[in-house]
């Protein structure tokens, strides 16, 4: 139950910078395998950024205040600063760079920020897409009451937010008028799945 | 900033959990969700030597209502919530909500639904902070956690559980396995209010009310339970001071004023100490007036079946829910 990463001889492996134990994660990020050796104390947010390269996940105040670091865990946000990368060892997670589309265009929640001018310098912008994204799963056509208090765990400095929450309307306009697509999902025989063209896939 | 450096243990049964538990001693914290543990690395207020992650820990992962509530209000009906359970599916688990509402009342003013889809229920508890609403609820409604080691099994009362500011009485060999919730009886309601300087942030001074009618509306019980006005959770028995009166009788403005006289709460960079209890005493009253309107929905209700829900305090809980998800 001590998870770490050995060499053949079964000797541990350790950081060449710090000395520390190495554990062995692997996630599907966006559809995609991934993985690395890291120590435990590595944070979700900096395995995704420093290891796997995905730098769309920003860091802002790294305690779980501003929200930029939000992903989604099994289609659920979460604060990626407050989890540890090897808690997470075999997840599946979607990042801002999974709510493009799969042709590399913009996602529906990406093109009603660009829309409704949601977002000015963008750094909080990663976060905001992925809880918006996770919440129309949930609510797809929201007041503007819902809309605000959605997005009332995300700080931006910028914008005054009234551009953010026009977008999250924006975006439940455009996810509604979306063509949606049967598909067969080959992993589970005999079951299809709902999902709209050219949005790209999150689940293995 | 960046935590330091831990030993990192994943057991996956609770024996292997309370076999780490009570090997590396004092230096070994338990992580569930990690919503306050891990602030506390990331600002280096916290650096355990062994971290033991029990979320891959079978047989934690469970909310659910235990024993039948009578239709005749008889209250034995129990919320158990595991040590794994997410308050968002506290939060989201509508026999919960029916069976003891304060629990959902009081579950949408725990910081944002990010946070809340990680944090624990059992985790916030043994945390102990003086602002979180569960050590409230559950002091409020007599509930208790039970905890395991390799010593044994012992259930703790909330009284008992709650030692001082961050401090439970959870020894670092054990491990809190369960909170258990009594639900009240069926001519109950209850209500959750509180004032935070933000959306989401620790709330300035917060209250849960419960209040019990009888057949004839007769007010028989009405206490309340406070965070942010002292190191632990507070709970008073305002039913002698709102006296032997119907629901249309009751004086909540004279009981919030005599709330906010037995508190003593402190002074911080938010409120000042008098600040805090002339809030506190204000929301007493807004707090017991909500919920006496619930009570009376449960009586008029009549034939609301065995949850003890009626329409009206359904559609308030519901409206409240949207609001907050």
């Amino acid at each position: 139950m001590l998870v770490e990463v050995r060499d053949e001889a079964g000797n541990m492996v350790n950081d060449a910078s710090g000395g520390e134990r190495l554990h062995e994660v692997s996630m599907v990020v966006n559809g995609v395998h991934r993985s690395a050796a890291v120590p435990a104390r590595r944070l979700l947010s900096d395995f995704l950024r420093h290891d796997l390269g995905l730098t769309g996940t920003h860091v802002g105040c790294e305690h779980g205040v501003c929200g930029a670091c939000t992903v989604l865990l099994g289609g659920r946000p979460i604060r990626a600063c407050l989890q540890f990368a090897v808690m997470h060892d075999g997840a599946e997670i979607t990042t801002v760079e999974g709510c493009a589309r799969q042709d590399g265009e913009l996602g529906t929640v990406q093109q009603a920020f660009r829309d409704c001018h949601g977002l000015q310098c963008g750094f909080c912008t990663p976060g905001f897409v992925t809880t918006i994204t996770a919440y129309l799963e949930e609510n797809p056509s929201p007041t503007e009451e819902e809309a605000r208090e959605a997005i009332a765990g995300n700080l931006c400095r910028c914008t005054g937010y009234q551009n953010i929450v026009a977008s999250v309307l924006r975006a439940a306009e455009l996810r509604a008028t979306e063509p949606r697509t049967m598909e067969p999902r080959t992993s589970e025989p005999g079951t299809t799945v709902l999902r709209a063209a050219g949005e790209a896939e999150v689940s293995p | 900033m960046k935590p330091s450096g831990f030993t990192y243990y994943r057991p996956e049964t609770v024996e292997e959990a309370l076999g780490v538990l009570a090997e590396v001693g004092p230096d070994g914290k338990v992580i569930a969700g990690g919503q306050s543990l891990v602030p506390m690395m990331n600002m280096r207020l916290a650096a355990p030597g062994c971290l033991v992650d029990i979320n891959r820990v079978s047989g934690l992962d469970f909310a659910r209502v235990d024993g039948v509530r009578g239709a005749a209000g008889d209250g034995h009906a129990v919320v158990r919530v595991g040590a794994t359970a997410r308050h968002a599916d506290v939060e989201r688990n509508a026999a919960i909500r029916a069976a003891v509402p304060l629990l959902g009342q009081a579950l949408t003013h725990v910081a944002h639904p990010t946070i809340r889809n990680r944090g624990t229920s059992v985790g916030s508890l043994v945390h102990a902070d003086p602002a979180g609403e569960l050590t409230a609820v559950l002091a409020l409604l007599g509930g208790s956690v039970e905890l395991r080691s390799v010593r044994g099994t012992r259930t703790v009362g909330a009284d008992d559980f709650f030692v001082d500011l961050l401090e439970s009485c959870v020894e670092p060999d054990e491990l809190a396995t369960a909170a258990m919730f009594p639900a009240s009886d069926g001519h109950t309601g209850s209500a959750w209010v509180e004032v935070a300087r933000r959306n989401g942030d620790y709330a300035v001074c917060g209250v849960g009310a419960l209040v019990t009618v009888d057949d004839d509306m007769r007010i028989t019980d009405a206490r309340t339970a406070y965070v942010s006005v002292g190191p632990r959770p507070v709970v008073l028995d305002a039913s002698g001071v709102v006296g032997d009166v119907t629901l249309d009788n009751a004086d909540w403005g004279a009981t919030g004023r005599w709330a906010a006289g037995q508190l003593e709460p402190g002074e911080d960079i938010h409120a000042t100490a008098e600040y805090r209890r002339h809030l506190a005493g204000v929301l007493t009253q807004r707090a017991l007036r909500a919920a006496a309107g619930r009570a009376a929905g449960h009586r008029t209700g009549g034939s609301s079946g065995g949850n003890g829900t009626t329409g009206e305090t359904a559609a308030a809980r519901d409206h409240a829910g949207r609001g907050e998800g």
